[in-house]
C-alpha cells in the first residue's frame, strides 16, 4: 500500500489565531481514514486544504508523491462530499449527477451509463427526474455522494456526511458508505465528530484536538492504549485521575498503591491515571482501598451506569450488576486495566 | 370551536387589511379607472374608440421608445452582471462600501444628475474641452440617440445591480465550491451554476430597468434635445403642453401599459420555471 496523500508540518492561521499546528499525516492508498475531534479543531480545515479550497501558510500537501500546494481543486483528482451537501438547487438528480462528466465533456451515452451506475450503487434508481429540494436528507446525501464517486476520484473527502441524519439512518448510511468504499477501492478522507462513528468504519482513526493531532492509530490502538488523557476521555466515557508515579510499575492514587504495568516515568512524576468505567469491580468494602457511596444508578439496557461519590472524586462505572443506591461500595481495578499517561502541558 | 376561530380570525384578517384596500382603491383603482375613462371618451365626456385609434399616428415613437429602453436595458444588464457578481464575492467590508458607492447616485436629484450629464457632454462641455486641448474637433455627443440611451443607463443602473446582487447574495458558497470540486474553473462555475441560479435576478432586474426606461420623458428631453421624443415626452405634452389632449394623452397611456404589461407577461414566462431554484 503506497501513500496516496501526505500532509507534511502544515501550519495554518486565521486572523492571527493558529488554527492548525504542524499537522503530520500519511494517508495510504484505499484506506478509510478518519479525522476525529471535538467541534472548532481544524478538521474541516485540514479537509480543504487535501481539497485545495485553502492554502497552509506553512508545509506541504503531496498528492501521489507530487507536492500539489496550489494546485487548484478542480485540477485534484480529488472530490468533496460537503457537509450541507451543496447540491445545485437548478439542476435534478440526474444532472447533479451528470455534472461533473459534463465539465470533463463525455459523450452523453456514456454519461448516461455511468449516472444509472451510481444511481444504482446509492439505492436511488426511479428518482433521477426528482428536483434534488423535493428530496429528503438521506436522499440528498446519496446523490451527493454519487455526484462525487461518478468521476472516479481517488481520494473522496467527506465532512461529517450523516451530520443531519437520525441516529437509524446514519447507522444504515455508516455501513453503506464503508460497502461502498470496499467495493469501489477508493481512499476514503471522512470528518466526523462522533467517536463512535469513527471507531466503526475506520482504518485509521486520527484524534485531533485545537489543531494538533492528538493520535493516530487503528480503533483498536486509539481505544485500548489511549496516548493521553485527553483522547481517553475523547474516545469512550473514561475516570481521570491524578496520580504520582512511584516507580516503574507502581502508581500512587488517593494515597493507596496501585500496581500497573506502565513504565518508564521519572519518580514521582505527576501523571494522569485513566481508566475506563468498566474495568472497575465492585467488590465488599471492608477491604478495598477504594470506596465511596452510589449517588445514582442508571439502566442503559446492556449494563448499568453507576455514579459513585468518594471523598476526592465522582467515579463512573458500568458494570451489568447493579449497586444499591446510597450503598457504600468498594472499588478494585486490575493492574492492566490502569492506563497511565503523561500530563498534557495544556 | 374550530371553526368559530377560524371565521374569527379572517374577519380580523379582513379588518387589518382594510386600509390597503382603501389604498389600493384610492390610488390604484380609481386612477386606472380614469385613464381608462379618458381614453375612450371625447372632450365632451362621449364614447369613442377614435383616440385609441389615433395612438397609430405615433407608431414611431413607440418603436424608438421601446428600442432605446431595451437597448439601455441590456447595457445595463451587460454592466450590471459583472459588478454584482463581483460585488458578491468581495469580503463583507469592502460590499458595504461599494453598495454605498452604486446608490450614492440615487440620492441625488434625478434632474440634477441629468444636468450634469449635459454639461458634460455638451459641444462645450468637459469631454469636448478636454479634446480640445489636444486640438481634436468637438464631436456632437449631446442631443443624440447615445446620449439618451447613456442617460437612461446611468440612471438606472442601480436598478439592475440591487437585485443582481441581492439573488447573488444567496446562492450558498459551498455549491460554488462544489462546482470546483467537480471540476469547473471560475468560468465555466459562472456559466453552468451562477446564470442560471440568478435568472430570478436578471428578470426582476429587467423589469426594473426597462419599465421605468420606456415611459421616461425629461431625459430625452434633456440629453436628446427634443429630436428624440419618447412616449413619456408624448403624454406629458398631452396633459401640460400646447397640444393639450387629456384623453389622446390617455389614451397613449393606455396602449403603452398594454404593451409593458404583454412584454412583463412574457419575461415572467421565461422565470417562472426557474422559480423554485430560489427556495
Ligand atoms: N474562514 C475562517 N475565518 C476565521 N476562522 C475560521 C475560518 N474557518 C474556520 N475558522 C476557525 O477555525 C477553527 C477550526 O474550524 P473547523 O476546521 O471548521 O473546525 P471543525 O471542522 O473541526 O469543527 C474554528 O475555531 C473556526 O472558528
Ligand atoms: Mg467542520
Amino acid at each position: 500500500m503506497g501513500k496516496i496523500v501526505s500532509l507534511d508540518n502544515i501550519c495554518l492561521s486565521f486572523e492571527g489565531e493558529q488554527i492548525l499546528n504542524n499537522i503530520n499525516l500519511d494517508i495510504f492508498d484505499k484506506e478509510f481514514v478518519t479525522l476525529l475531534g471535538p467541534s472548532g479543531c481544524g478538521k474541516t480545515t485540514t479537509l480543504r486544504i487535501i481539497g485545495g479550497f485553502l492554502e497552509p501558510d506553512l508545509g506541504d500537501v503531496i498528492f501521489d508523491g507530487k507536492k500539489m500546494n496550489n494546485i487548484p481543486p478542480h485540477k485534484r483528482n480529488i472530490n468533496t462530499v460537503f457537509q450541507r451537501y451543496a447540491l445545485f438547487p437548478h439542476l435534478n438528480v440526474y444532472d447533479n449527477i451528470a455534472f461533473g462528466l459534463r465539465v470533463k465533456k463525455l459523450n452523453e451515452k456514456e454519461i448516461k451509463e455511468r449516472v444509472f451506475e451510481m444511481l444504482k450503487l446509492v439505492n436511488l434508481v426511479g428518482f433521477e427526474n426528482r428536483s434534488v429540494q423535493r428530496l429528503s436528507g438521506g436522499q440528498q446525501q446519496r446523490v451527493a455522494i454519487a455526484r462525487a464517486l461518478i468521476n472516479r476520484p481517488k481520494v473522496l473527502l467527506l465532512d461529517e456526511p450523516l451530520g443531519a441524519l437520525d441516529l437509524k439512518l446514519r447507522k444504515e448510511m455508516q455501513i453503506e458508505l464503508k460497502k461502498i468504499q470496499q467495493s469501489l477501492e477508493i481512499t476514503f478522507i471522512y470528518v466526523t465528530h462522533d467517536q463512535e462513528e469513527a471507531l466503526t468504519m475506520s482504518d485509521t482513526v486520527v484524534v485531533m484536538n485545537n489543531g494538533v493531532i492528538q493520535q493516530i492509530g487503528t480503533p483498536q490502538d486509539i481505544y485500548n492504549e489511549p496516548v493521553n488523557a485527553f483522547v481517553a476521555d475523547f474516545i469512550g466515557e473514561s475516570n481521570i485521575i491524578d496520580g504520582i508515579m512511584l516507580k516503574d510499575c507502581l502508581v500512587n492514587i488517593f494515597g493507596q498503591e496501585f500496581e500497573c504495568v506502565d513504565k518508564g516515568f521519572s519518580l514521582n512524576e505527576e501523571v494522569d491515571v485513566v481508566i475506563r468505567p468498566e474495568d472497575i469491580h465492585i467488590i465488599p468494602k471492608d477491604n478495598a482501598r477504594l470506596f465511596g457511596t452510589v449517588e445514582t444508578v442508571t439502566f442503559k439496557g446492556v449494563h448499568y451506569e453507576m455514579l459513585v461519590r468518594s471523598d476526592n472524586f465522582n467515579w463512573l462505572i458500568h458494570s451489568t450488576k447493579a449497586a444499591e443506591q446510597g450503598s457504600v461500595i468498594g472499588m478494585d481495578v486490575d493492574p492492566f486495566d490502569i492506563h497511565i499517561m503523561k500530563k498534557t502541558t495544556e | 370551536m374550530n371553526e368559530n376561530t377560524h371565521t374569527h380570525r379572517s374577519l380580523l384578517q379582513k379588518l387589518i387589511a382594510a386600509p390597503y384596500i382603501v389604498w389600493m382603491i384610492v390610488f390604484i383603482i380609481v386612477p386606472l379607472a380614469m385613464v381608462a375613462y379618458f381614453a375612450m371618451t371625447t372632450a365632451d365626456g362621449v364614447f369613442t374608440l377614435e383616440n385609441i385609434k389615433d395612438v397609430w399616428q405615433y407608431a414611431n415613437i413607440f418603436v424608438r421608445s421601446i428600442w432605446l429602453a431595451a437597448i439601455a436595458t441590456v447595457i445595463c444588464l451587460v454592466i450590471a452582471y459583472p459588478a454584482a457578481y463581483i460585488l458578491s464575492r468581495t469580503s463583507a467590508s469592502a460590499q458595504s462600501t461599494l453598495l454605498m458607492l452604486v446608490m450614492l447616485p440615487m440620492w441625488m436629484n434625478f434632474l440634477l444628475r441629468t444636468y450634469a450629464w449635459m454639461t458634460i457632454l455638451g459641444n462645450n462641455g468637459l469631454i469636448n474641452s478636454f479634446l480640445g486641448l489636444f486640438g481634436i474637433d468637438s464631436i456632437k455627443m449631446l442631443n443624440t440617440q447615445g446620449a439618451v440611451v447613456l442617460g437612461m443607463v446611468y440612471n438606472y443602473l442601480p436598478y439592475m445591480i440591487l437585485p443582481l446582487y441581492t439573488v447573488m447574495m444567496k446562492i450558498d458558497k459551498s455549491v460554488l465550491e462544489a462546482a470546483h470540486d467537480l471540476g469547473c474553473n471560475g468560468a465555466k462555475t459562472l456559466f453552468k451554476v451562477v446564470m442560471p441560479l440568478s435568472i430570478p435576478g436578471i428578470t426582476s432586474g429587467i423589469t426594473m430597468v426597462f419599465v421605468p426606461a420606456i415611459s421616461t420623458f425629461i431625459i430625452s428631453r434633456m440629453l436628446g434635445g427634443g429630436s428624440q421624443l419618447l412616449i413619456g415626452d408624448l403624454i406629458e405634452m398631452q396633459f401640460l403642453g400646447n397640444s393639450y389632449n387629456p384623453n389622446l394623452g390617455s389614451a397613449i397611456s393606455l396602449v403603452l401599459m398594454v404593451i409593458v404589461l404583454i412584454i412583463m407577461t412574457v419575461m415572467n414566462q421565461f422565470d417562472a420555471g426557474d422559480d423554485k431554484v430560489l427556495m
